[in-house]
């Protein structure tokens, strides 16, 4: 017993000694000056407000895709790691609807206004169905299979839709802005709710909502419409699972897959189910992204996916409350290292936390939910 | 049954989208009938009864990510040079071959040390192969210039490398480090002006420009950071002020942290100009939208930078109106001022592959030019031009070259004489020339 206590006790240790190294030693070499930042906020403390929503903005993205990672991993243990890529296509699909209706030259408010309601209804129905399909295909012989199979077999699906994306990006008779330089090169996304804005004269044709105060404050209609539109998704998720019978087969079946079989439980549909939800967040997703950044690119899943795998993970993977919060976290801290730290050291202090973070807290913030192990 | 169909036929989906993905960039020359032998070339009959041997001359460019843009139009020309040799060198004696290899992996998006690597290993170890053209990056150059250097040396001749540290031993200039020649004889040849003067260039241009601040952003490549850091000490120097210097992610979703914070880094105001050192590939378009929607048009806070960003997949990737303004620098002439047998190349190039944006194309066609000329050379001169090291002499030896750029000589570093740089803007959605700068 005395042993046992006195092994934690060393643990406890370790771990303060590896937090005090990293701020204090490598904290400086990193940017973390303390003094400096300090100055810097109180020159101008609104900036922080504004590191603050562009943070938030980001995380929100960030977390809608972790939901699909979090559930997947909550209901069948394998990271999905095609998921970054679905959002990516999410991201190509939206952009092509607007294209197609001639969303992108209207000035007519109307018109953009449905064209954006019609590329959020068939991005999230086609990632969803793009998503089932990669189940279907690739995971779901592999289901009784060792673990690294589905895992191997997931990797690959990840390298074959960011082929697609590449040839996608190609297709300039399909979307003309996407120009000659081939599938390779980023492509733009046009800043539709700008031309929203512009089309009704409202704020003075200006997205930043503070345009026309004395505030040098930046809350633009795109920061409000990502945060507004992943609250909603993330609440109406939680509803779902919590209150819905579909929603506690899921959990059930999270639980324990054989028990929930046993119980008269749709394995398949239910993780089908999991999957069509997973990738059509990831498709809603996608519109924000291109909405909020004005790039469609056939590599950007990669990085989103590594977020939102961290963000999964830092929340408590299986966890949907943990991956929205780890979503708003990772955005958050890069923004703060972005502009109070060095940029150069932004993935360094984000991973860093990852790591200290768990390093207190192994199952994540808000503990693991998956399956219990028989 | 119908099961196993429907994977079979899902398999064969699969396999043909990728073959279609894989054909995007590389072309292999149309393999030749004749015996690649490896008689000794002394003995052999010069008679014109055919070719007796095989040299095989191979690019390393990256050809999967943004970059591809400009490394086509390389590769066309490249196989443009050989198309007017005839693919035969030294009177018919050999046959030429010509591979184009892709350093860059899918899984990085642009040049991967690890493609690189292997490329360079796979050239060292086959013999046929008498010049190495590349790379694109310098990052890459400095993987493969040692590998090489041990090879023969096996020649390297690249059309777009411009780190000054890679040819250059003054210690002084920011950007260069160890020798990268583990056998003490130069392997290393480049048909571009280095970065020491288009970074100095690029500081006395935005000085011209009527800017005294300046924000310098890298994206931490060797290249990248090379260029930026010749920016700085330049602009120290002529009195520029450089509120910040910093590295920037180049996989980043977005940079409008960043901008924000750039935004007030100058007394509360954002600096008069953006100096970026970086390449297309490095998220260069994304950092352009962010500053516009922070700092507004390129007009008010200038945005510059060098040769890796002078590439229409730049623009496309901005949009054209908040590409609007934009400059970049690159070695050498505009197009329309090449000397005659430039503009010959430009005709050629455009009758074949249609029209001619990119910069890079017309040092791709003369990169070419060098290593045939020196094959021609160590052939006249009654040499071995299997011989590796022969060549490599010969490439060292070329003076007063008359080729598409104009008339130059390689120094002893492999460095060119021709030191003009060129300023573009964009211009309602294309790059136009605006100067150029000694």
């Amino acid at each position: 017993m005395e042993s046992i206590k006195k092994k934690i006790n060393l643990r406890r240790l370790g771990t303060l000694a590896i937090t005090l190294y990293i701020v204090f030693l490598i904290g400086p070499i990193a940017g973390l000056d303390v003094p400096a930042i300090a100055a810097a906020i109180k020159a101008n403390p609104l900036q922080l407000v504004q590191f603050l929503i562009i943070g938030i903005s980001n995380g929100a993205i960030i977390a809608i895709i972790a939901l699909g990672y979090t559930m997947v991993y909550g209901i069948i243990e394998l990271i999905n790691f095609a998921h970054g890529d679905v959002y990516m296509i999410g991201v190509f699909t939206s952009l092509t609807v607007l294209s197609v209706t001639g969303t992108l030259d209207s000035k007519d408010p109307v018109k953009i206004i449905l064209g954006l309601i019609l590329a959020l209804v068939i991005a999230v129905a086609f990632c969803a169905a793009l998503n089932a399909s990669i189940e279907r295909l690739a995971y779901r012989r592999l289901r009784n299979a060792p673990r690294l199979a589905p895992l191997i077999s997931a990797i690959g699906m990840s390298f074959i839709v960011e082929n697609v994306g590449l040839m996608w990006a190609a297709q300039a008779w399909l979307v003309p802005s996407f120009g000659t330089t081939g599938g390779a090169s980023q492509k733009v996304f046009p800043d539709m709710i700008g031309a929203l804005f512009k089309a009704t004269g409202f704020n003075g044709g200006d997205v930043n909502l503070f345009a026309s105060t004395d505030i040098a404050l930046r809350l633009t209609a795109k920061d409000v419409l990502v945060i507004v539109l992943a609250v909603a998704l993330m609440i109406g998720l939680y509803l779902f699972v919590q209150r819905t019978t579909l929603g506690k087969a899921m959990r059930a079946t999270a639980q324990n897959r054989d028990a929930a079989k046993m119980l008269g439980i749709n394995i398949d549909w239910v993780i089908t189910a999991t999957f069509l939800i997973g990738g059509g967040l990831a498709g809603a997703a996608g519109l924000m992204a291109g909405l909020y950044n004005n790039t469609a690119w056939w590599f950007m899943g990669f990085r989103a996916g590594l977020q939102s795998f961290t963000a999964a993970v830092l929340g408590g993977i299986g966890n949907i409350t943990g991956a929205m919060l780890g979503g708003f976290l990772i955005g958050l801290l890069a923004s703060f290292s972005d502009g109070y730290l060095n940029a150069r050291w932004t993935n360094a202090w984000v991973f860093a936390t990852l790591v200290l973070i768990l390093l207190f807290r192994p199952t994540g913030l808000l503990g693991e939910q998956t399956g219990q192990k028989a | 049954m119908s099961k196993r169909l429907f994977a079979v036929l899902s398999l064969l989906v699969i396999a043909s989208v990728l073959a279609a993905c894989g054909g995007g960039g590389a072309t292999e020359a149309p393999a030749t009938e004749a015996p690649a032998t490896e008689a000794p070339m002394t003995e052999a009959p010069a008679t014109e009864a055919g070719p007796v041997g095989t040299l095989k001359i191979v690019s390393s460019l990256p050809m999967t990510g943004s970059s591809l843009t400009q490394t086509q139009t390389i590769v066309n020309a490249m196989q443009l040079r050989l198309e007017q040799a005839n693919y035969s060198a030294c009177g018919g004696k050999y046959t030429l071959e010509y591979e184009a290899w892709d350093d860059a992996s899918a899984a990085l998006g642009k040049w991967d040390p690890a493609v690189e690597t292997e490329n360079a290993n796979k050239a060292a170890a086959d013999p046929a192969i008498v010049a190495y053209l590349g790379t694109f990056n310098s990052g890459a150059a400095k993987l493969s210039i040692p590998i090489l250097n041990a090879a023969g040396p096996l020649v390297m001749i690249s059309p777009a490398n411009t780190n000054p540290g890679l040819t250059k031993a003054d210690k002084d200039l920011p950007g260069v480090t160890d020798s990268y020649y583990p056998t003490g004889t130069r392997s290393y040849a480049r048909v571009v002006a280095a970065d020491d003067i288009q970074g100095k260039v690029a500081a006395n241009f935005v000085k011209s420009l009527g800017a005294t601040t300046v924000y310098i952003l890298d994206d931490q490549e060797l290249y990248g950071k090379g260029v930026a850091d010749v920016f700085e000490a330049t602009a120290k120097e002529i009195g520029l002020t450089v509120v910040g210097h910093e590295g920037i992610d180049p996989k980043a979703a977005d940079y409008k942290a960043l901008m924000t914070k750039i935004s007030t880094s100058n007394a509360g105001g954002p600096p008069d100009a953006i100096y970026v050192g970086m390449v297309v590939d490095n998220n260069a378009s994304q950092l352009l939208k962010d500053k516009v929607a922070i700092m507004g048009d390129n007009e008010t806070v200038k945005f510059v930078g060098p040769d890796g960003i002078q590439t229409q997949a730049f623009i496309d990737g901005a949009g054209a109106d908040v590409a609007e303004g934009v400059y970049a620098s690159v070695a050498g002439v505009p197009l329309s001022e090449l000397p005659d047998s430039g503009k010959q190349f430009v005709k050629d190039y455009e009758a074949k592959f249609g029209p001619l944006t990119e910069p890079y194309a017309v040092y791709g066609y003369e990169a070419m030019n060098v290593a045939l000329r020196a094959i021609e050379d160590v052939c006249a001169a009654g040499g071995d031009p299997t011989d590796r090291a022969a060549i490599n002499a010969a490439v060292f030896a070329i003076k007063d070259f008359a080729g598409a750029l104009g008339t130059w000589s390689f120094d002893a570093n492999g460095d060119t004489s021709l030191t003009d740089m060129t300023f573009y803007q964009v211009k309602g959605g294309k790059y136009e020339s605006v100067g150029t700068f000694k």
